[in-house]
């Protein structure tokens, strides 16, 4: 038997956004075992809920993470709003589905952008990053924030945009799209690229669905589920289907997200095609008293928010399961038997957003 | 053509100009809708107090007695709460942050009598 070393890896490490712990237990270059440790960034937000008022939470919310933000604070009202029983306005609902798909957009480049660094391929990092500034312009345009929008509201949204606003956001779209296409032909198709991804860290189908992986994790090995297809704010008049890839490796995980930003182009193009004039909030009376379980799709997976009210303006509990948190068990499971360089792409794959799984 | 992929890419950024402006020497150019800090114009006032109640971060002070009307700039989330319930409408965001502090410190406007 080789000799067995441990080698830390992070909390500082320069693939890593955020610092996540791994003990990697090698024998010569190959990985056998690895043990994560989280909490170097625990906030306490989850018990924040207990002080701050149902409404004022929103923006605590959207703080949980700096890149799906939106996504947080739309889904925490989605929770408060089906325990209140409102009807939001379907305005309201269609510029969270363009809001939620804007972030996707950036997330997703961003992504890219990090996995490009990864395998160092700087220059691929910097036009990648590049383009997402685009987005964040069209976003900062919109809401008045680059990453926290600060437009989400219990009831409904805080901002409105204006049909002539969003047909001009779409033609800026479709021009970045050809942009976008340039740039992630590289992914699809450059033989360096290949050569880090194909093959690299199979996650079988059936691994894939035991573990509990969500989001590009999961739908990369193979596993169609895609939360967005369960209707919530206006995605049940969308028409899209979950984007698969069966290999199950870093290139399928890879590919599934590239794909994905021309889908959320596309169905922003369809929303801002579908939208009607009318109010975008309605009038948020009394307290919540209830319970309620709301699952959204961010760009890394599903998130899961359970509010529990009992009639109070605090609520009594707010549960946040991350999809990083769901993943991380499928990131070990592919981990052992991988090389020690081909760690730091591996752990990206699963796109991980640290201080949301500890909040 | 499987390798030089990006060659098109890289050769042509050559003649561009660059992607990214030389701040602070070039200002950078706001929206409409950026959210920078909050401004008020202390004359039209009533210090009702909404403002405090509704900011999140609990960064406004409003002194009724003395008519002063106090922010704590590194508390402001800048999320506009605040604009949004003033029932006067003297409260507006600007686009432009607020500028580099090196202690903490608040801001005070008072009414004049």
């Amino acid at each position: 038997m080789t000799k067995r070393t441990i080698i830390p890896f992070g909390p500082q490490h320069p693939v890593l956004p955020e610092p996540i712990h791994l003990d990697l237990v090698l024998e010569d270059e190959k990985v056998v075992e690895a043990i994560p440790s989280v909490g170097f960034i625990h906030r306490g937000l989850e018990k924040l809920v207990e002080k701050k008022d149902f409404q004022d939470y929103v923006y605590v919310a959207e703080r949980i993470c700096g890149i799906c933000s939106f996504i947080h604070g739309m889904t925490y009202c989605i929770a408060v709003e089906e325990v209140m029983k409102l009807d939001v306005p379907e305005r309201a609902q269609y510029l969270r589905v363009i809001w939620s798909e804007l972030s996707r957009i950036h997330s997703h480049l961003l992504w890219l952008g990090l996995m490009a660094d990864s395998f160092g391929f700087e220059s691929l990092f910097m036009h990648t990053w590049r383009l997402r500034e685009a987005i964040l312009d069209i976003i900062e345009e919109t809401t008045g924030g680059r990453v926290i929008f600060g437009s989400s509201k219990v009831g409904g949204v805080r901002k409105d945009v204006s049909d002539e606003k969003l047909k001009l956001i779409v033609e800026k779209l479709k021009k970045y799209e050809k942009e976008i296409k340039e740039i992630t032909d590289v992914f699809v198709h450059d033989a360096s690229v290949k050569h880090r991804l194909v093959g690299v860290g199979i996650l079988s189908k059936n691994d894939a669905y035991t573990l509990g992986a969500v989001g590009p994790t999961a739908r990369g090995s193979g596993v169609s589920q895609d939360m967005r297809k369960l209707g919530y704010a206006a995605y049940r008049n969308i028409n899209f289907e979950p984007i698969v890839e069966t290999a199950g490796d870093c290139y399928a995980r890879c590919m599934v997200r590239v794909r994905e930003l021309f889908q959320s182009i596309d169905m922003i193009s369809q929303a801002v095609n579908k939208i009607q004039a009318g109010p975008i909030e309605v009038k948020v009376t009394g307290t919540p008293n209830g319970e309620f379980f709301a699952r959204t799709e961010q760009p890394r997976g599903e998130v899961i928010y359970y509010a529990k009210a009992d009639g109070d303006k605090f609520l009594k509990r707010l549960r946040v399961r991350t999809p990083t948190f769901a993943n991380i068990p499928a990131l070990l499971k592919v981990l052992p038997g991988s090389s020690l360089a081909d760690v730091p792409v591996l752990i990206l794959t699963i796109d991980p957003c640290i201080s949301c799984t500890e909040r | 053509m499987p390798f030089f992929r990006m060659t098109k890419t890289v050769l042509m950024s050559l003649f561009k100009r660059p992607a990214t402006v030389k701040y602070p020497f070039a200002p950078r150019t706001y929206y409409a809708n950026t959210r920078g800090k909050v401004l008020i114009e202390v004359n039209n006032c009533i210090f009702c107090g909404i403002c405090q109640r509704k900011c999140p971060t609990a960064a406004i002070t409003v002194a009724k007695a003395d008519k002063r009307w106090v922010i704590n700039r590194l508390r402001c989330i800048s999320c506009g709460a605040c604009v949004d319930a003033c029932p006067k409408k003297c409260l507006k965001l600007d686009t432009q942050y607020t500028p580099v502090q090196t202690a903490k410190s608040e801001e005070s406007f008072t009414q004049n009598a």
